[in-house]
C-alpha cells in the first residue's frame, strides 16, 4: 500500500515537472523543473531496486548535463520571448501528434502480452546472480566488466570523443591575446636581447 | 522481488513511460524555436525510455537492461554535451539560436 502511493506520488511528480519542462516561459524554470524531474525519476528507479542505475542518474543528470543546460542558458544572452510567438500555431499539430503517439501507445501496452518461453529464456541469464544473493549495484558490475565489457569500453570512447569534439567546437583562437610560448622563452639568450652601454654621467636620455 | 513490485505493476510503469515520451514528443512539436527547450524535450524522451528498460530489467529479473539502460545514459549525456557545443557556437557565430535561422546547409 505504501509502496504504490510512493509510486503515484513519483510519476505524478515527474509527470507534472515534465508538462512544466515543456511549458515553461522562463528556459531557467525549465531547467530547474528538468532537475525534479530527474529527481523523481531516480526516486522511481529505487523502487523499482535499480538502486546503482538512481545514482547514476543523480549524479549525471542533475550533476552534469542539468547544470550544463542552466550554464548555456544562463550564459548566452538569448531572447526567449520572440521564440515564443508561432506558438499557437504550433500547438494543435503538437497536441494533434501527441494524442495519437499516446493512443498508439496505449493500445501495444493494453494488448501487449509477453511470450513467456522467451522471457525465462532470457531470465536465466540472471538465476546466478538472484541465487549468489549479491545485492544490484555488485551483480551489475560483475555483468558489465565481464559479457558487456566490449561495449563498456565503446561507451567510453563515445564519451571521450564528445569532450574532444566539444572542446575543438567552443575553443575560440583569439588573435589579439598574447600567449606564452615556452619554447620561444627557452631560445632567448642574454646576449642576444641584452645590451650594456657606458653612458656618461650627465648626459643620459633626457 | 518485494512488496512494492506486486502491487505496482509492469503496466504501471510502461503507462508512465509512454506518458512521459509523449510529453517529450510534444514538446518537440509546440518550442519549435527553441533549441534549448528541444533538447531538454529530448533528455525526457531518453528518460522514458530509460524507464521503460529498467522496469522491464526488474520484471524479468535480468540486469541486461540496466546495462542498456546505462548506454542510454551515456549516449544522453554525450549528445546534451555536443548538442550545447554546438548551440555555443551557432550562438557565436550569429548572434541568435532560432531554428529558422540555422539553414545554412539548406542549399
Amino acid at each position: 500500500m505504501l509502496a504504490s502511493l510512493i509510486f503515484y506520488l513519483f510519476a505524478t511528480v515527474l509527470v507534472a515537472s515534465a508538462v512544466m519542462v515543456v511549458t515553461a516561459r522562463n528556459p531557467v524554470h525549465a531547467v530547474l523543473f528538468l532537475i525534479l524531474c530527474f529527481f523523481n525519476a531516480s526516486g522511481l528507479f529505487v523502487l523499482m531496486g535499480a538502486e546503482f542505475l538512481a545514482f547514476i542518474l543523480m549524479i549525471v543528470y542533475v550533476g552534469a548535463v542539468a547544470v550544463l543546460f542552466l550554464f548555456v542558458v544562463m550564459l548566452l544572452n538569448i531572447d526567449f520571448k520572440s521564440m515564443r510567438q508561432g506558438l499557437r500555431r504550433q500547438l494543435p499539430l503538437g497536441l494533434g501528434v501527441g494524442a495519437l503517439l499516446l493512443v498508439e501507445l496505449a493500445v501495444m501496452a493494453l494488448h501487449w502480452s509477453s511470450d513467456s518461453q522467451a522471457f525465462s529464456a532470457l531470465s536465466t541469464v540472471e538465476m546466478v546472480n538472484q541465487a549468489t544473493n549479491v545485492d544490484s549495484t555488485r551483480a551489475l558490475g560483475r555483468l558489465l566488466y565481464t559479457d558487456y565489457f566490449y561495449p563498456f569500453q565503446v561507451a567510453g570512447l563515445i564519451l571521450l570523443v564528445a569532450m574532444i569534439g566539444a572542446i575543438v567546437l567552443t575553443l575560440r583562437d583569439r588573435k589579439r591575446v598574447k600567449r606564452q610560448n615556452a619554447a620561444e622563452q627557452m631560445d632567448r639568450r642574454p646576449e642576444d636581447v641584452v645590451e650594456i652601454r657606458k653612458v656618461k654621467s650627465g648626459e643620459g636620455a633626457l | 522481488m518485494n512488496a512494492a513490485w506486486s502491487v505496482i505493476g509492469l503496466s504501471h510503469y510502461l503507462v508512465l513511460s509512454a506518458i512521459l515520451f509523449t510529453i517529450g514528443v510534444l514538446g518537440i512539436f509546440i518550442n519549435r524555436r527553441n533549441v534549448i527547450v528541444i533538447l531538454m524535450s529530448i533528455e525526457l524522451m531518453l528518460l522514458a525510455v530509460n524507464i521503460n528498460f529498467v522496469a522491464f530489467s526488474t520484471h524479468l529479473h535480468n540486469l541486461v537492461g540496466q546495462v542498456f539502460a546505462m548506454f542510454v545514459l551515456t549516449v544522453a549525456a554525450a549528445e546534451a554535451s555536443i548538442g550545447l557545443a554546438i548551440l555555443v557556437v551557432c550562438f557565436r557565430n550569429r548572434g541568435s539560436i532560432a531554428v529558422e535561422d540555422i539553414n545554412l546547409m539548406k542549399g
